[in-house]
């Protein structure tokens, strides 16, 4: 599979990563390199495979659903880079 | 003059501590002086002077008081990757730029309770992605080790360069690390110390910022193998934060350093002698394999028919599992935001923060990541791999269920390199260096790199041993067998030293 100029374009936006149009024919030449280095996964016979979903053997642990932490938005909002009146603030998202 | 304090193993620290012959707070100081003169370095990129103090004193009250575990007072350097309250961290990314956790990482909590102290925090790759340190937002780390009668400066390996030079130049006694496909491990061999990956889930991942969730795993970086045994047993354990984190006692793993293995099966994989390997490389090994059947083990050939396979399915998993992970900085909770234009909304917001945010490695790794996990793509990358993944994992098991041991091999292809040697180098030849640890991540295994002697030029090579899940103990006990026999004393010329 080859990555031409417009999946680039379209991976990139995917990934929320602005790209300039200049730079796009690099990217995609190192997508194609990094690709083609994992083609090779495809001379593996992988018939009756399970993919892995946990590495060791286990049961991912449940707990009751219930509040166990909270009630410091100052902590929350401290490290933020505009936050105002208790809230994270975005640029206009609704017109 | 180098101080003779911070060049103390963490086991001979401790007992004299324990006999009052030195205080934490002397030994804090001597690394504190110790970091400030190397600079040239670039391995702490914070130092916290303060709370070190702090924390050596009240280290020295529990002394006093007979009240202290094996880290109290043992001064330590924590990898950038970890958050440590009120402490800048930034995973070496101008996305977390000046970020400061209202938390703390559980091992870095752990280390605290036990009376470990805090001298700062270290250089690594951005989000721990890279081999080199050159994908610091802070700048490479330089290794100490320089070749002989050469001063061109090297790699001190990666992500966890600032931890290796740190721990090798004795600007501390230990330092933690990270390993996601030998990131504790390749450094560790490029500057001739300890290092340690555990098996999965052994140590508790939550607080330490995120990059491939279900490979990445905390371990110890130290002088020795008993270090890291003495290490290993303060970072590790369950914790209820972390749904990972395996359930199962945490033993005495220094108590299983008896030097005794005889009778121990230790395989040999011949997938990992490699075309073009160098030929000291293959030698050490070949010591090495003898140095274990001197200690009375039994050293048999296996087969690992996957390996092969092992770096392309790591680089499907890991940039997947990073593409989502990293997809939370988004310049609205914490970190960088870039200053937007007329017009623009949240989208614009979004792409502009992470074009400035991340480096050119994290935003390629994110990028192939989601392309992996794209419509369409899914099956034929993520999935496939994922299958692969298993299928190297059963290459280990089946090798452990036929009674071996531990698995030795080399811990990387090739000693340090300069810095900027690969600047012009396809991505893909970087990823090679973890040829030989990516597959340990992969199976959840522990390894360890052991430095094990010196090449041609001086700089040091590392052997690799690889474990069975939760036998940490076994296999430091071999590696501690392999450090005895190396007898590896060479150091570092002191040459960063203003």
């Amino acid at each position: 599979m080859s990555i031409d100029l417009e999946t680039a374009r379209r991976v990139a936006h995917l990934a929320r990563i602005a790209v300039d149009d200049d730079d796009l024919p690099a990217l995609a030449g190192e997508f194609n390199r990094i690709l083609g280095f994992i083609e090779q996964l495809n001379e593996v016979d992988v018939k009756g495979v399970e993919p892995m979903t946990s590495v060791t053997p286990m049961r991912l642990k449940r707990r009751p659903d219930v509040v166990t932490d909270g009630g410091y938005p100052e902590k929350i909002l401290a490290n933020a880079p505009d936050a105002r009146e208790g809230f994270f603030a975005v640029p206009k998202v609704v017109e | 003059m180098m101080s003779e304090l911070s060049r103390l193993t963490i086991a001979e620290a401790r007992d004299r501590l324990r006999k009052a012959e030195i205080t934490a707070v002397e030994l804090a100081e001597a690394c504190l002086s110790e970091i400030e003169a190397a600079e040239p370095l670039n391995a702490f990129v914070t130092t916290t002077a303060e709370k070190a103090l702090d924390q050596a004193r009240a280290a020295d009250a529990r002394l006093r008081a007979g009240d202290a575990p094996a880290m109290c007072g043992i001064p330590v350097g924590v990898k950038d990757l970890f958050c440590t309250e009120g402490v800048r961290s930034q995973a070496a990314s101008f996305i977390l730029n000046g970020f400061l956790p209202p938390y703390e990482s559980t091992v870095t909590r752990q280390l605290w309770e036990s009376g470990a102290v805090m001298l700062g925090k270290l250089n690594m790759d951005e989000f721990a992605m890279g081999s080199s340190n050159e994908t610091s937002v802070y700048g490479p780390a330089v290794n100490p080790w320089r070749r002989q009668g050469d001063d061109t400066a090297l790699t001190p390996g990666g992500s966890s360069g600032g931890s290796a030079a740190a721990v090798a130049a004795g600007l501390c006694l230990a330092a933690t690390g990270t390993d996601t496909g030998g990131s504790i491990r390749q450094p560790a061999a490029f500057t001739g110390i300890v290092g340690l990956k555990p098996t999965y889930g052994r140590c508790s991942r939550w607080g330490i910022i995120a990059f491939a969730s279900s490979l990445d795993q905390a371990g110890p970086m130290t002088r020795t193998v008993r270090d890291a045994a003495i290490m290993l047993g303060a970072m590790a354990g369950h914790d209820p934060m972390d749904s990972t984190s395996a359930d199962v006692p945490v033993p005495d793993f220094e108590a299983a350093l008896t030097g005794d293995i005889r009778g121990k099966r230790i395989g040999i994989p011949r997938e990992y002698r490699m075309d073009g390997m160098p030929a000291e490389i293959e030698a050490l090994w070949q010591k090495g394999a003898e140095m274990l059947r001197d200690a009375g083990a039994e050293v048999v050939d296996i087969s690992l028919p996957h390996t092969k396979y092992a770096l392309p399915a790591y680089y499907v998993i890991a940039p997947a599992e990073a593409s989502s992970n990293l997809a939370r900085y988004d310049g609205v909770r914490y970190g960088h935001r870039a200053k937007l234009g007329p017009g623009d909304g949240v989208t614009e917001m979004y792409e502009k923060t992470r074009a400035e945010g991340f480096g050119a490695e994290v935003k390629r790794r994110v990028m192939i990541g989601t392309y992996v996990l794209s419509a369409g793509f899914y099956d034929a990358y993520y999935n496939r791999a994922r299958k692969v993944r298993a299928l190297i994992k059963r290459d280990f098991d089946q090798v452990f269920d036929a009674g071996i041991d531990a698995i030795l091999t080399p811990t990387t292809p090739s000693s340090a390199f300069p810095i900027g040697a690969m600047a012009d180098a396809d991505p893909v030849q970087m990823y090679l260096n973890d040829v030989f640890t990516v597959t340990v991540n992969l199976a959840g295994l522990p390894g360890i790199s052991v430095p094990a002697g010196l090449d041609a030029a001086g700089l040091p090579l590392g052997l690799q041993l690889i474990g069975r899940p939760w036998a940490e103990g076994d296999l430091l006990n071999v590696a501690g067998v392999i450090e005895k026999a190396a007898a590896f004393e060479a150091a570092p010329q002191v040459w960063w030293r203003s």
